[in-house]
């Protein structure tokens, strides 16, 4: 169980996606995933080696590491790219009970399983919503929990057991700085994104019933 | 998911591309990513723990790492890799969508739609002309600037592209100046400069690949504007023949599995 199985579930999605979707798609896989896995994963695999406080009090180290960093900045990424996917399934599962319904009836019950009408409309809009929600939710939680997007090279440190105040010297500050602003860019990217195909489907097909209406009125 | 997947990604995009981008598609994936995944990342794997300064004080070592390497020449060559291959990507979306027209024609029962089942629209292999052209085009176009931008990055950063054995750092905490030594210094210059001139190559090719297409272009519009003139009748068929040479290089691509194809 690695990446690849979030790779199957978004190429799932992509079949049944607007072309904005499948942008989405794109950008979460080659700016997203893959910047994740082939750069962003490495910066942050020693870090707790890394991190070093000027005293020699045993366990000092720890109790700041644990202080500054509750859940690794990583770690976080990483929850948010699974999070953010994981409502491309409520799509992918309408599709399937459309498709199991139609052989349980044993007739045809819609156009298409995968159209995108009535209730997988409302299901796809929905999943939109959730999306962009996700999105906006990591981005704050990341904000409030590290002062920002800014990892300073030095913080002060006099959590128990550590005897005074110390200095604590955090490992690639820069380098993590440089990703954090990327993973920002993209989410915000995705975030357009999302909101752009929210709209583009809602006046698609408004425009389509206002259509429909009017017809039915000429006749 | 890692570089297998834009490799997948990428091959779709191979079949529509002219010789010249499939050399460049070579190129990228033989001499800049299987070189950066098999032997460069394990030269800078272990570059903070064996950056060592001539210094006890706590803190020093982690400071000056991070005052000469702002960023990894590792993470700046993904980077690169990733921004660089994203063009194509405009391409393959390209394709797909003439793809979905085709086949809406096809279900519509059109009589000028040529093929004979979806299958075959699915196989079938388009010429670099009108709006595709334009696409391509600006692939190419955004590819070089990537490409340059990042090399001007590397130089500005590194002063260069050589690594020094020694490096001196008086960034606080440290005490005073103190001597601080890189790891593998010279196999690190070699991978640098050998890195740096695959992307130079990269660059001519794009650039060889520009000036064919924009040649092509001309040629083609002098061409229709002579027939014009003498026979304003006469339907103009071109049948172009790019790609004999590279047949093996196309033979291994296949179709994307991300559907964008599809």
């Amino acid at each position: 169980m690695s990446w690849g199985f979030l790779c199957d579930l978004l190429s799932g999605v992509n079949k049944y996606s607007t072309g904005i979707g499948r942008i989405w798609v794109a950008v979460v896989f080659i700016f997203r995933l893959l910047v994740y896995i082939a750069a962003a994963e490495n910066i942050w695999k020693y870090e707790h080696d890394e991190f070093e406080c000027n005293v020699e009090q045993p366990g000092c180290e720890n109790v700041c590491f644990d202080y500054f960093f509750p859940v690794s900045h990583i770690r976080l990424w990483a929850l948010q790219l699974i999070v953010v996917s994981a409502p491309s399934l409520l799509v992918v599962f309408h599709v399937a009970y459309r498709e199991n319904r139609e052989k349980n009836h044993n007739q045809k019950l819609y156009r298409s399983p995968g159209e995108r009408d009535g209730g997988l409309l409302c299901t796809y809009l929905i999943s939109l919503i959730l999306k962009s929600g996700f999105e906006v939710v990591f981005l704050v939680l990341f904000y409030k929990l590290y002062n920002g997007f800014k990892v300073p090279r030095l913080v002060k440190c006099d959590v128990r057991p550590c005897p005074n105040t110390v200095d604590c010297y955090i490992s690639k500050p820069t380098e993590k700085m440089i990703f954090l602003y990327f993973l920002v860019a993209t989410s915000c990217l995705c975030i357009v994104l999302n909101l752009s195909e929210l709209t583009y489907l809602i006046f698609k097909y408004s425009l389509k019933r206002y259509l429909k209406r009017h017809n039915k009125k000429h006749r | 998911m890692d570089w297998g997947a834009l490799h997948t990604i990428l091959g779709g995009v191979n079949k529509h591309s002219t010789s010249i981008g499939k050399i460049w598609l070579t190129v990228l994936f033989i001499f800049r990513i299987m070189i950066l995944v098999v032997a460069a990342e394990r030269v800078w794997g272990d570059e903070q723990d064996d950056f060592v300064c001539n210094t006890l004080q706590p803190g020093c070592k982690n400071v000056c790492y991070d005052h000469f390497f702002p960023i990894s020449h590792i993470r700046l060559w993904a980077l690169q890799l990733i921004f660089v291959s994203t063009p194509a990507l405009l391409v393959a979306m390209h394709v797909a969508y003439r793809r979905h027209e085709k086949k809406r024609q096809f279900r519509k029962g059109d009589q000028k739609c040529e093929y004979k089942d979806i299958e075959e629209i699915r196989r079938q292999r388009f010429h670099i002309d009108g709006s595709l052209w334009w696409t391509y085009t600006s692939s190419i176009f955004f590819r070089l600037v990537f490409e340059a931008v990042f090399m001007y990055a590397f130089y500005f950063m590194y002063d260069g592209f050589r690594m020094p054995r020694l490096m001196k750092c008086s960034a606080w905490p440290c005490p005073n100046t103190v001597d601080c030594f890189v790891s593998r210094p010279t196999e690190k210059t070699v991978f640098t400069i050998f890195m740096i001139a695959v992307s130079s190559i990269c660059i001519l090719l794009n650039v060889a690949e520009l000036c064919y297409l924009l040649a092509k272009f001309f040629l083609r519009r002098s061409k229709k504007a002579g027939n014009a003139k003498h026979q304003p009748n006469h339907e103009n068929k071109e049948e172009t023949k790019q790609n004999e040479m590279n047949e093996l290089i196309s033979d291994s691509c296949q179709n994307t599995v991300i559907g964008f194809t599809s």
